[in-house]
């Protein structure tokens, strides 16, 4: 694990109880500098409570996150945009409240970034699902923050759609933005993220890399083929 | 603010809606305010004879087509072609106009209504005059409704003529008292001595008559003396018996606003009531819809800031649309201008209160369709609670809609507006009553909010 020094976001022993329900165990982890982490885990896991935690839309219960939540970017799993606004309203919204020095510079910049230039003045509701979500994006990056946190950002997209994301997303790593992201899809855990963390009844049982999950299944005994084999093999050899 | 309004501007169906809405129903209000109901058709047949429509009555001449003129203005004169006909088929003529639901009542003046009518004044026994009136019962409404107009004029005419035969009556018991001549018809007029002028001749005999038979004729002046003094009396008696009773209305609680200012006043508190809160309520929960909230109060806006953003802005497109309606509604009502700057502050302290409300609605409910629904659902019986008047009801049941009605903006709006408008009243108290509830409502939408991303 990365020290808190080097790292862009560590959380430490968060926890979070709903009721007599525990949805959050102590859950620690860090994420360094244009690194790709992946949060996994079967539905009730509690990926969104500890998204919603380090975005600082939901408070710890016990544990802190050394981020506060305007140092973070944003982006739900569903698109946060004003469906009768256009896509280049949408972003200078957003630019003036996140106080951006020039709101035209930053609308222009996102346009450019989200390849969307050409549909500036159409409404978000005339939209693509794929298109959505890279305004949904590029609203979440409007801070300039240099963490970027994503609630399953490709669910319910087509493949294309999925991978026009990717391509965004990946590009913004590449320029030093950490990304930390929940997700179902462990294909694409494995091919995108660099380290993978594992949560599953509240509680962190995995921080590393897909890799090395699929040589802790080994070490136990279990066989697998790919990273969802390894990890099916990995929650059950927990009782999961 | 500036979001929400270019969102309004692209919900054009909403925009219009609420446009439209307060013209229309000033537009309604205004003709009903104006316009009484629909006159009752009535098919009128007079069967007088032309120049027998004067009645010599108290030494007035007495134009009984005025009396006409006066049950026109009441009802809708269905015309009787009587040309050629007989009385009794000109009669048969208005009855068919009744049964083949040209009309809903015939009305016949029968020939000899003058007559009758001026044998009242003597001693003819011809009886008093009758008119008749054929009714259509097929719809109990209408015919309530007619059979109500019709008395109503009837008794004016009665009620006037009744003041005429007092007067006659005075005229033949003041001849009584001091004298006169009076006329008697099929003979010739007679000359009464009068009993102010008998006692004076018997008061002149007196001295002359022997003493023993003056006690006789001191009972005889007695008589006189007490007759006169008592038929003084007669006159206010007889006054009364036309009106036996007057009606003086002192209105113990509440303004002297009249029905058609207080119809205003409840138009723009039901108007603002509405448009308040499906606003208010509704972008709030847009927020939530759109999934914009959670991103929203991340740091970039509070949540306390958001909702007073809301109300805000609800409560000022209310102020607008609400000022609109009432230049439309003054148009047909008298309203006085010069109050305007009352108007505003009543109008804008209620918007806030209904704002105040509406977030907390929208807060509670967090989906647009429900909280609309619930603003629609809330609104209704708050008006119709804090309409209902002392004794229509049981006292418990009253003091529970007093109660029910205090805690929410209705009843202090339309206190405050008609305040406003009507100088009703003071403003000051159900100004703070709403401030009071703004408040409160903020605070419980500021609770609600916790749940609500």
């Amino acid at each position: 694990m990365a020290t808190a020094t080097q790292s862009a976001l560590v959380a430490d022993g968060v926890a979070k109880r709903f009721g007599t329900r525990e949805a959050l165990r102590g859950v620690s982890l860090s994420a360094d500098r244009g690194e790709i982490v992946a949060i996994i885990g079967p539905n009730g896991a509690g990926k969104t409570t500890l998204l919603s935690i380090l975005a600082g839309i939901q408070r710890a219960d016990a544990g802190s996150v050394n981020r506060r939540p305007r140092e973070v970017g944003w982006v739900p799993q569903q698109a946060a945009l004003y469906a009768k606004l256009t896509v280049a309203e949408n972003l200078r919204l957003f630019a003036r409240l996140e106080r951006a020095g020039d709101p035209e510079a930053a609308v222009a910049e996102m346009l450019e970034l989200t390849g969307l230039g050409e549909r500036a003045d159409d409404l978000a509701a005339e939209l693509s699902g794929g298109n959505r979500q890279r305004v949904n994006i590029a609203i979440g990056l409007l801070g300039r923050q240099d963490v970027l946190l994503l609630d399953e950002p490709t669910a319910a997209l087509d493949p294309r759609q999925r991978e026009r994301v990717w391509e965004f997303v990946l590009g913004l790593a590449a320029r030093g933005t950490t990304v930390v992201y929940s997700t179902h899809d462990l294909q694409e855990a494995a091919r995108h993220a660099d380290r993978v963390v594992v949560l599953a009844d509240g509680e962190a049982l995995f921080e590393g890399s897909p890799t090395a999950l699929g040589e802790v299944v080994e070490r136990e005994g279990g066989s697998h083929s790919d990273f969802e084999e390894a990890f099916v093999a990995f929650l059950r050899h927990r009782g999961h | 603010m500036l979001k929400d309004l270019r969102i309004l501007r692209r919900s054009p169906g909403l925009v219009a809606l609420l446009i439209l809405y307060p013209v229309v129903l000033s537009v309604l209000i205004g003709f009903a305010l104006s316009a009484g109901p629909d006159k009752p058709k009535v098919a009128f047949v007079s069967l007088v004879q032309p120049g027998d429509d004067k009645l010599e009555l108290g030494g007035e001449t007495l134009d009984l087509s005025s009396y006409q003129g006066q049950l026109f203005d009441a009802i809708d004169r269905v015309p009787v072609d009587c040309d050629g006909k007989t009385a009794l088929q000109c009669e048969q003529a208005a009855i068919d106009k009744v049964e083949s639901g040209e009309a809903i009542a015939a009305l016949v003046i029968p020939e000899d209504f003058t007559d009758r009518l001026g044998g009242l004044q003597t001693l003819a026994l011809s009886g008093p005059p009758t008119i008749e009136v054929f009714y259509n019962a097929d719809d109990p409404v209408k015919a309530a409704y007619v059979e109500d107009t019709l008395e109503a004029r009837l008794r004016d005419a009665n009620l006037a003529l009744t003041a005429r035969f007092t007067k006659v009556g005075l005229s033949y018991l003041n001849r009584v008292v001091d004298g006169g001549r009076i006329e008697v018809p099929l003979s010739d007029d007679i000359e009464l001595l009068g009993l102010r002028r008998s006692e004076e001749l018997v008061r002149r005999v007196r001295p002359h008559v022997a003493p023993a038979q003056r006690a006789e004729l001191d009972e005889v002046i007695r008589f006189s003396r007490l007759g006169r003094e008592n038929l003084d009396f007669s006159g206010p008696l007889l006054r009364s018996v036309s009106e036996p009773i007057r009606v003086e209305q002192v209105a113990l609680d509440g303004g002297d606003t009249s029905l058609s200012s207080f119809a205003v006043a409840l138009a723009v508190a039901v108007s603002l009531m509405f448009v308040t809160l499906l606003l208010a309520a509704g972008t709030l929960a847009l927020e939530r819809e759109e999934n914009a909230f959670a991103r929203l109060v991340r740091g970039l806006v509070s949540q306390t800031g958001l909702l007073v953003e809301k109300a805000g802005l609800a409560a000022v497109c209310s102020l607008v649309i609400c000022l609109a309606m009432l230049a439309g509604l003054g148009l047909f009502v008298d309203l006085d201008w010069a109050r305007l700057p009352l108007w505003v502050v009543a109008l804008a302290v209620a918007a806030l209160a209904f704002g105040a409300l509406g977030v907390a609605v929208g807060a509670v409910t967090r989906e647009v369709r429900a909280a609309s629904l619930l603003c629609v659902m809330l609104s209704l019986p708050l008006a119709f609670l804090a309409l209902v008047p002392s004794g229509s009801v049981a006292p418990a049941v009253y003091d529970a809609a007093r109660v029910i009605s205090a805690v929410f903006p209705f009843r202090p709006t339309l206190d405050a507006l008609d305040a406003a408008l009507n100088d009703s009243g003071g403003l000051v108290a159900p100004l703070l009553h709403l401030a009071a509830l703004a408040l409160a409502f903020g605070a419980l939408a500021r609770l609600a909010l916790r749940r609500f991303a």
